[in-house]
């Protein structure tokens, strides 16, 4: 493309070189001005996070089960109560939502092709994308929360609010790589007499799980970052809490959330350290996806 | 065996009703399962529709049309939820117009300018804005971004005082939490979405179409406004409106950055607040009639994303297959 742009520049038969280059050069010279004004604020975040975060996280920052209360100078509990929260409550939330999302998938593209049916779960799934975490919080707790009182703050109800999340995304993200697998493979497999369930257990999956897989992760790194859903939904705790199925539970993000607007200078640091270990997180996330790409992009095509 | 080799692949073989009846009971409770879990996300969407209005009723009953007036004020039991309303729209619209032009820019760039082997590091990058939690973008927006700002709209402030039409926006009373801020943060974080349709949209522009305009002398700007832009127009706009969507349902971060004050003000470096934010800071402590007006703002919240989810898509697919058909 490139080639075909720079002849009519060398042949300048009919180029008037004037106004209409000069255009194109300041239309150009916009869109690279565009990218920049998105790296900026990436760059600005990551500086000041890992600036302000570098210095606050430590072995004994990551392991200390209690979070101090808010007036706490730095140096006092940690938030490992917070770390294991965050496992537990997006390791279950995963557990749910990967599962159904990846069968729904399979609906949409192996069973329900071109039918009306099919094509309105695939486009509603494309719509949940679009609700608001908040709306996903508010919907748990008036379904789950508010029908067992104070015992209904759980990692569950947070892990059912997180799943809601992921759902549409691991839909969509596992649809798109099913429809990459080869018909050739399916066809073989009935061919040697195979019902569909296993063709599709054990032919047409087993073909498309790295990019289910990366999906996945990247859902996974979507919920962990997210706070909204758990607002309502795990009420927060101060100690470590390994029932994920009982009693308050906190998570990374919530910490950060109700530390960022404190005054105290505890809070603020313990904040930084918390947002450096959840991007850490989210980022290692999102480069094993990545990753899981590349080494099974070969197999998919 | 015909049946077999003839039928759609994307249907094969055992959904030919002849078939059917002989399936083994796995084969056909597989897809049952299936089906169910494709049907959850219907089943989702309208339980959130049913159970969370059913929490809010007290609030449509209790207020009425009231609930559409300005003013807030959990005190004196007045619920009238129009400010956040407002502080939606506002916000919503300040990050539009900031990364709409932005993302169709980088767009463009990954499309048309760089090189394939350029574009993917940037695409890249353009994700990790999206990889950034909400929280942290409100951590880092009260604590550094928003200080730093206030500086700049105290000058601005000062300069436009008087100033007609520019006066009135960007005036007098400043603060570091406002509007205007909550919007740049939001601008921030819809951008990925906005950058990644938009890129999908355009790549979908025939390369006859662009050869076509090259051929005819055109520079690449002309070839993008003369083959890319007719083509791409009404995916981009679907982009756009989902971009809208994000940025009205973001929470955490505009909770922390917006100020939190329920006012109507034209005043953009105001203080002001939107329905995902009072929900989030006001529902912990709220109860009754006032938990249900949180509950409320919510469900008008869900209502209005659908819409634009609804409309957007519908328009991103209405141009993807008038497309694939020409």
């Amino acid at each position: 493309m490139a080639a075909v742009t720079a002849e009519p520049q060398k042949g300048e038969l009919r180029e008037p070189a004037g106004w209409r280059r000069t255009k194109n050069r300041i239309a150009t010279a916009l869109m690279v001005l565009s990218f920049v004004v998105v790296i900026i604020p990436l760059g600005f975040v990551l500086y000041t996070v890992i600036a302000k975060g570098a210095s606050v996280v430590g072995w004994s920052f990551w392991t200390s089960g209690t979070i101090p209360s808010i007036v706490a100078p730095l140096g006092e509990g940690g938030i490992g109560a917070a770390i294991v929260g965050t496992v537990e409550i997006v390791a279950l939330a995963s557990v749910i939502a990967v599962p159904l999302g990846v069968l729904g998938a399979v609906y949409i593209n192996e069973y329900g092709g071109n039918r009306i049916l099919a094509r309105i779960v695939r486009f509603m799934a494309d719509v949940m994308t679009g609700v608001p975490s908040i709306v996903m919080g508010l919907f748990i707790f008036s379904i789950w929360v508010v029908h067992f009182g104070t015992n209904g703050f759980s990692g569950l109800a947070g892990a059912f609010a997180l799943a809601c999340l992921m759902l549409p995304i691991v839909i969509r993200s596992s649809e798109e790589m099913l429809k990459l697998v080869p018909n050739s493979l399916r066809e073989g497999s009935y061919a040697l007499g195979a019902t569909k369930a296993r063709v599709t257990m054990t032919v047409v999956l087993p073909a498309a799980i790295g990019g289910i897989v990366s999906g996945a992760l990247l859902a996974v790194a979507r919920a962990a970052g997210e706070t909204a859903p758990l607002l309502f939904t795990i009420l927060g705790a101060q100690s470590l809490n390994w029932n994920v199925f009982h009693g308050a539970n906190t998570a990374l993000p919530f910490l950060i959330f109700s530390n960022a607007s404190q005054p105290y200078v505890g809070a603020e640091a313990r904040g930084w350290g918390a947002a450096l270990t959840l991007i850490a997180i989210c980022f290692i996330l999102m480069i094993v996806a990545r990753l899981v790409t590349a080494r099974f992009a070969r197999y998919a095509r | 065996m015909s049946a077999v080799t003839r039928v759609d692949p994307a249907v094969p073989a055992g959904s030919t009703r002849a078939l059917s009846a002989r399936r083994p009971l796995g084969d056909r409770s597989f897809q049952i399962l299936t089906l169910a879990a494709g049907l959850l996300v219907l089943v989702i969407l309208v339980l959130i529709a049913i159970t969370t209005s059913q929490q809010a009723t007290s609030w449509f009953s209790a207020e009425g049309l009231k609930i559409f007036t300005n003013n807030w004020n959990p005190g004196a039991n007045q619920f009238g939820g129009l400010a956040f309303i407002y502080g939606t729209a506002i916000t919503a619209a300040i990050a539009l117009i900031m990364a709409v032009p932005v993302s169709i820019g980088v767009a463009l760039l990954l499309t048309e300018v760089v090189p394939p082997r350029w574009a993917r590091p940037i695409v890249y990058v353009v994700d990790l804005l999206a990889v950034v939690p909400s929280v942290v973008w409100g951590l880092w927006g009260i604590l550094v971004f928003a200080p730093w700002l206030q500086h700049i709209y105290t000058s601005i402030a000062s300069g436009v005082g008087g100033v007609p039409v520019l006066g009135p926006l960007f005036g007098q009373p400043v603060d570091g939490a406002s509007f205007f801020t909550a919007g740049i943060i939001l601008a921030f974080m819809i951008t990925p979405i906005v950058t990644s349709l938009s890129r999908e949209v355009i790549a979908t522009v025939p390369a006859i179409d662009k050869e076509g305009a090259y051929a005819l002398g055109a520079t690449r700007w002309e070839m993008i406004t003369g083959a890319v832009w007719p083509h791409s127009q009404g995916g981009v706009v679907g982009a756009v409106l989902l971009g809208l969507g994000r940025a009205m349902g973001e929470t955490i971060a505009v909770a922390l950055v917006i100020g939190s004050s329920p006012e109507i003000t034209s005043h953009l470096f105001a203080p002001g607040y939107n329905m995902p934010a009072v929900i989030a800071n006001q529902f912990g402590e709220s109860s009754g009639v006032f938990r249900a007006g949180l509950m409320g703002l919510g469900v008008l919240l869900f209502v209005f994303t659908i819409i634009i989810n609804v409309v957007a898509r519908g328009v991103v697919q209405r141009n993807a297959r008038r497309k694939r058909g020409a």
